[in-house]
This record gives structure tokens, C-alpha cells and sequence, in this order.
């Protein structure tokens, strides 16, 4: 089991014969990923990577079912690709793209409200289920089919988790990169709640960064309704108030979104933080093997 | 991008919000001739001269002054002009003012009394929708406000589907206390403000103070404006108000090679791909017992170029006692970063700091052999743990 892609994940790339999508999809089709088309406008009708190319999200749903969208669209068209496939009627966005202005996503946010849909990202490496489905930018040899449900705002430092995870042999149900943006379209909330419910997560590596209330809105959930270890770092305890680091939504404003405020509410409501990311893996080793 | 004042006022201008009769100078000896035409336009004989620079409390450290003659504003545009201004959001050194704003002085007398209010836009991340925040207590620092007086701050959520409606712009008059003049002004100051807001697709407007003047007119006595970076394809106009002036030159240096760095004050370099990883990095060498020099992502292509330009930056900065450099390679393979961060290595020449190489990922066995066979005074880890060891070890 795992949450959201599996092998049976029908999965489109929407600019899917660009750079970036033709890479990317060649990596997703040779770790076994069920790629079955792409959407690139104006292209429709040909073949890429072996697939069909459509030139609409809704086109490409008809003829090939597919229920799973990766968008690699540049930032300033990226929101009406992920409205394209929320009309189109898919009920799993995921999009790459970093660098889509916010006005953008406040009206994304809001016109995905009333669409029966969820969206991962934007800005953001995707999601994988080991073995099963990749479907983003993540290295794929780094995971390995196993018990820990992964989610991260960081892409890179995701790897990091991951990669100790497998190194400590006990690999990973899911590993989701939700997004380093101001506007995401799945919460770290969100995340933990799906692992709880999956049966074959036994435990949760929740990485978190300076910045908003996202792991504090988690820990209070996972506080009331926990039945599972959460092992948790949060990035940029060294980071000076007010710059952005890198990503836009990683910047400290108020004194409850320090990584000191942030670690501490985590550990208020039950769950494991370690202060170095050296030591992920291993305190989750520890704590699921009480 | 931050801008300054006299930016910010220029775009809210567009859009129809009140701001006061003002011109931007450089040189002091335009000072008179800027004040004589506001005089002209508004019949003020008194000005303001206020510095501009991306820093908030400029008054605190004498970077506003009111001048009541031209003899006045002359000596202020003088003595602000090239001043080294330290205000409680600069640090110690305090920064350059290079340009002044004079304008019309709006704190004249006349049939009402004049009030100070605060009013901001910005997102409520939590709601994924854009705010205003309020109050009647302007003229003050609005953290310390929240903070002691809780019950003065009101806010007005715009649903993204209609935008700021007319209703809302009423309210925030009525809770200011308005009525008649001041009231309908307030309305159009409010849909005006919003209007500038969405538009040029700023994350921040704050006006504070937000002005009443003794004539019932609402003015935005000062403006900090923020737009959002990723935005700015779509506004050429604004793009051209970045002022270099304002930004720490390395840090512009390293943005032109596509290195997203902030200086630091530590003494150990770092060089990461990824944002999150490389505030994690920086984490470690303050566990290790040193203290972060920077952030710096290479970014996902981390070839030999990047790496070479990247080395040059951080070793500008005298207090850098250590180097870790922390690649995971996904897709790009750790060999070729090695060979990478070699030719670098050697294409600067001397570098008279140890470094410490962590490369993980793909071909990362190999990468270690690269580095450990170049006879170079490179440490390498393939665990972060090792390279957390090493950082502490050189330290010592």
C-alpha cells in the first residue's frame, strides 16, 4: 500500500515534449512509472517518448484515462495548467514548476475549492511510491519499497531523509516534496493525515523549514490523533529574521515561525525532533523499533 | 524586490491613491528648485526631506527632517545626502543614502483635527487569500501594537472570486471612526490601495501612517511597497526600480551567475544545491561548532563553472575559516561534481582554507576516489554525519 500513486496511476506530463518534460518523463518511464501521454498545445495528434501527444489536459483524459498530472509549464503559464486539469477532471496535480507569482496561486487555490481534486506544489520535486510510480524530478535509485511515510517542504534535503531511511533498511511507503512556495496545494497536515490512514506507513519523517505555521498546524492534529511515530527536522535554525532563503515561503515574520518556536510545538504534541538532519534516519530507526 | 518610498508612492499614484506633492533628488543642489515647485503646485511652505533607503524607522536616526525654509530644506538635503544612516532595522554600519524625497509638508493646521491610522495589504498564508490589516493606532510600530493592544487591529479578508467589494471599503471606514468627507475619501482610498496592490502584484503595501489631514483629506504619509520576485516577468517598468545601492554587491555578483547567496556573519562557507538542504547545512556547522559565513545554493546544476564562481564568493569574505561544500546528486551524478569542485580547485589556484566535500547520490563512491586521489587539501564524506565530524575536526 502507500498514498496517492501507485502502478495503476495513469499518469500525463503536461509540457511534455519541452526539455525539462522530456527528461523528466524518461526518467519517470524507465523507473516503471505508467506514463500514458502528454499534453503539449499545438502538438496533438503526435507521438513523444513513444506516447501520444494531445493538445488539450481534457483530450488527453478521454483517450487515455488518465487520473495523474505532472506539469513542467513555465511560471507564467503554470496556474492555467493546473486549472486545465482540475476541469479536465484529474484527481492528482503535481506541479514542478517554481516561480509562479502568488496572485496566481491565490486564484488557483480558490478555483480548486470547488474541484474535486488535490494539488501537490507548486515548486516542489513530486511525489513517489517506491517500486510502484515517480512521479516528479526525485533521484528514484535513492528509494526503496518499505514502512516510512516521507513528507518535506525542501526537495534536496527530502533526498537527504529518504536516502537515510533506505540506508537504515526501512525504506519508504510514499515520499511526498509538498513545496516551498507561500501557496501549496497539499499541507504538510494534509500529508500526515493520508499516512495515518495508510496501513503499510508505520512511521512519518516530517521535514519542515522556518516559515508560515504549516508543522505547527500538523502537530496539533497529529497531537489529538497520532497513532503512529512522527520523526521531525525543521531547516534554517541558523537563518536571520526577515531574508528569504532561497525559497519564498522560507522566511521568518513573526516569533512563532522560528525554527526554535516551530521545534518546540512539535515536541509539545509528541513528536520526535532531531536538531541535525545527520540524524534522521536514525532516530526514526530508534523509535520504531520500541 | 523592496522599493523605496518614493517608488512605492509612484506606483500607488497610478492607481489613484493620495499621496503628497513630492519630488526624488540626488544632488542637494537640486534641493531648492524641487521645493520651490512643490511650493508652486501647493502652496506648502514647509517640506519634508526624508532619506531613501530600504529601512523602515529613518526618523530615529535622522534621516527625516522637517524644513520650514528653503535655506532649511537646502541644509537637510545636504547634511542626508551621502549621511551613513543607522536606523533600528539597518545593522550597525547603517546604510548609504544616495537619493532624498522632499515634499509638501501635510501636517498643517486647519478646521479638523488630524489623525494617524495604519492600514496594510498583504497574504494571510494560512487562508491562501490576500488581507487587510488596520488600525487606528497608526504612526507606530504595528508589531508592538498587536502585541499590547490586540483588540485595535481589525482585519478584512478579500475572497479571491470578487475581489475587495464596496461594503468592505465602508467598514474599514466606519471602524476608523470616519464620517462625511473623510469617510468617502477613506472608501476610494481603500478600493484604491487594493487596485495598486493586485495589480502590480505587490506581497506587501503598508501605509503608516495612513494621514488625516486637517482637511478631512486621507494621504499615504509614507509607503513601504514589496513586489513579488516572481512576478516581475510581467513588470518591466518595476524591474527597472531594483537599486543595486540597496544590495550587498557579492550578493548581486552571485545572483548574476545564478547562485542564490546571503551573507552571512560566521566564519565557515557553505556551498549546497537546494534551498531546504542548505539551510540544513548550515544548521549542522552550528552543531559542529562553527557558525554559517552564508546560504548559498548552487542551484540543480552544479557544474564546474557554477562550483569555480561559487568557491570565489565565498572565499571574498576574510572571516571564512572552512569551506563545506554538501551536494546530494540526484540526477547529476557525483562524479562529475567532483571533477567539478577539482578544476575549480586548481583554476582558482591557492586556497588557503581546508574544504570539506560531501557528495551523495549517484556515483558517490566514485566522486570520494576523485577527490581523495587529486592531492588536494580537500576533505571528503559521503555520509552527512562524516562531514558534520570533519566540519569539527578543522574547527579544532
Amino acid at each position: 500500500m502507500s498514498i496517492l500513486v501507485n502502478k495503476q496511476s495513469r499518469i500525463i506530463i503536461q509540457g511534455f515534449t519541452g526539455v525539462e518534460g522530456t527528461f523528466h518523463a524518461s526518467q519517470m518511464i524507465e523507473y516503471g512509472t505508467n506514463v500514458v501521454g502528454g499534453v503539449t498545445p499545438g502538438k496533438g495528434g503526435t507521438m513523444h517518448l513513444d506516447r501520444p501527444v494531445f493538445n488539450t489536459v481534457t483530450d488527453a483524459v478521454e483517450k487515455t484515462k488518465a487520473n495523474v498530472s505532472l506539469i513542467f509549464v513555465p511560471p507564467a503559464y503554470a496556474a492555467d495548467a493546473i486549472m486545465e486539469s482540475a476541469d479536465a477532471g484529474i484527481k492528482l496535480i503535481v506541479c514542478i514548476t517554481e516561480g509562479i507569482p502568488t496572485k496566481d496561486m491565490v486564484i488557483v487555490k480558490n478555483y480548486l475549492s470547488s474541484k474535486d481534486c488535490r494539488l501537490i506544489g507548486p515548486n516542489c520535486p513530486g511525489i513517489i511510491t517506491p517500486g510502484e510510480a515517480k512521479v516528479g524530478i526525485m533521484p528514484g535509485f535513492i528509494h526503496k519499497p518499505g514502512t516510512i511515510g516521507i513528507v518535506s517542504r525542501s526537495g534536496t534535503l527530502a533526498y537527504e531523509a529518504v536516502d537515510q531511511i533506505t540506508k537504515i533498511g526501512l525504506g519508504q511507503s510514499t515520499g511526498i516534496g509538498i513545496g516551498g512556495d507561500p501557496i501549496i496545494g497539499t499541507s504538510i497536515k494534509d500529508a500526515v493525515q493520508l499516512f495515518m490512514n495508510d496501513p503499510a506507513t508505520e512511521g512519518i519523517v516530517m521535514i519542515g523549514e522556518i516559515g508560515g505555521d504549516m508543522e505547527a498546524d500538523a502537530a496539533y492534529w497529529i497531537k489529538e490523533n497520532s497513532k503512529k511515530p512522527v520523526v521531525s527536522f525543521i531547516a534554517g535554525a541558523t537563518a536571520p529574521k526577515g531574508r528569504t532563503m532561497g525559497h519564498a515561503g522560507a522566511i521568518i515574520g513573526g516569533k512563532n515561525d522560528t525554527a526554535e518556536a516551530k521545534k518546540q510545538i512539535l515536541r509539545d504534541c509528541g513528536v520526535f525532533v532531531v536538531d541535525s538532519p545527520a540524524d534522521i534516519g536514525k532516530r526514526m530507526f530508534e523509535v520504531i523499533k520500541k | 524586490m523592496n522599493l523605496h518610498e518614493f517608488q512605492g508612492k509612484n506606483i500607488l499614484k497610478q492607481f489613484g491613491v493620495q499621496i503628497p506633492e513630492g519630488i526624488v533628488i540626488e544632488n542637494p543642489n537640486d534641493a531648492v528648485e524641487a521645493a520651490k515647485t512643490i511650493q508652486s503646485k501647493t502652496g506648502t511652505s514647509i517640506w519634508a526631506v526624508k532619506a531613501q533607503i530600504h529601512a523602515g524607522g529613518r526618523g530615529k536616526g535622522g534621516g527625516v527632517k522637517i524644513a520650514k525654509s528653503l535655506e532649511e530644506v537646502k541644509e537637510f538635503a545636504n547634511s542626508i545626502i551621502g549621511m551613513q544612516l543607522i536606523t533600528p532595522q539597518t545593522n550597525a554600519k547603517g546604510k548609504k543614502v544616495y537619493k532624498v524625497l522632499i515634499e509638501e509638508n501635510i501636517y498643517y493646521s486647519g478646521e479638523f483635527k488630524p489623525a494617524e491610522f495604519y492600514i496594510s495589504i498583504l497574504l494571510n498564508r494560512s487562508r491562501n487569500r490576500n488581507m487587510i490589516v488596520y488600525s487606528t493606532q497608526g504612526g507606530m510600530n504595528i508589531e508592538e501594537v498587536a502585541e499590547k493592544t490586540p483588540h485595535l487591529i481589525f482585519k478584512e479578508e478579500i475572497d479571491p472570486t470578487v475581489g475587495l467589494q464596496a461594503f468592505q471599503c465602508r467598514k474599514i471606514a466606519s471602524n476608523f471612526g470616519l464620517k462625511d468627507k473623510a469617510f468617502k475619501e477613506m472608501v476610494t482610498f481603500v478600493a484604491s490601495l487594493y487596485k495598486a496592490y493586485i495589480e502590480s502584484d505587490a506581497s506587501l503595501v503598508e501605509i503608516n501612517p495612513l494621514f488625516k489631514a486637517a482637511d478631512n483629506r486621507i494621504i499615504a504619509a509614507d509607503a513601504k511597497v514589496v513586489i513579488d520576485n516572481n512576478s516581475l516577468f510581467r513588470h518591466p517598468d518595476i524591474s527597472l526600480m531594483r537599486d543595486l545601492n540597496e544590495e550587498d554587491p557579492t550578493e548581486v555578483e552571485a545572483g548574476s551567475f545564478g547562485l542564490n547567496y546571503v551573507k552571512l556573519d560566521g566564519n565557515v562557507g557553505c556551498m549546497v544545491n537546494g534551498a531546504g538542504l542548505a539551510m540544513a547545512t548550515m544548521d549542522i556547522i552550528k552543531l559542529s561548532g562553527g557558525e554559517p559565513a552564508n546560504f548559498l545554493d548552487v542551484g540543480g546544476s552544479a557544474n564546474a563553472k557554477r562550483v569555480e564562481e561559487a568557491f570565489r564568493i565565498i572565499l571574498k569574505d576574510p572571516n571564512v575559516k572552512a569551506i563545506l561544500v554538501n551536494i546530494f546528486g540526484g540526477i547529476v551524478r557525483c562524479d562529475r561534481v567532483a571533477n567539478g569542485v577539482v578544476d575549480a580547485y586548481k583554476n582558482i589556484g591557492t586556497i588557503n582554507v581546508p574544504i570539506i566535500v560531501r557528495l551523495q547520490g549517484t556515483n558517490s563512491i566514485e566522486a570520494k576516489q576523485i577527490i581523495d586521489g587529486s592531492g588536494l587539501k580537500v576533505f571528503s564524506a559521503i555520509n552527512l554525519e562524516d562531514a558534520a565530524a570533519l566540519v569539527k575536526k578543522v574547527l579544532n
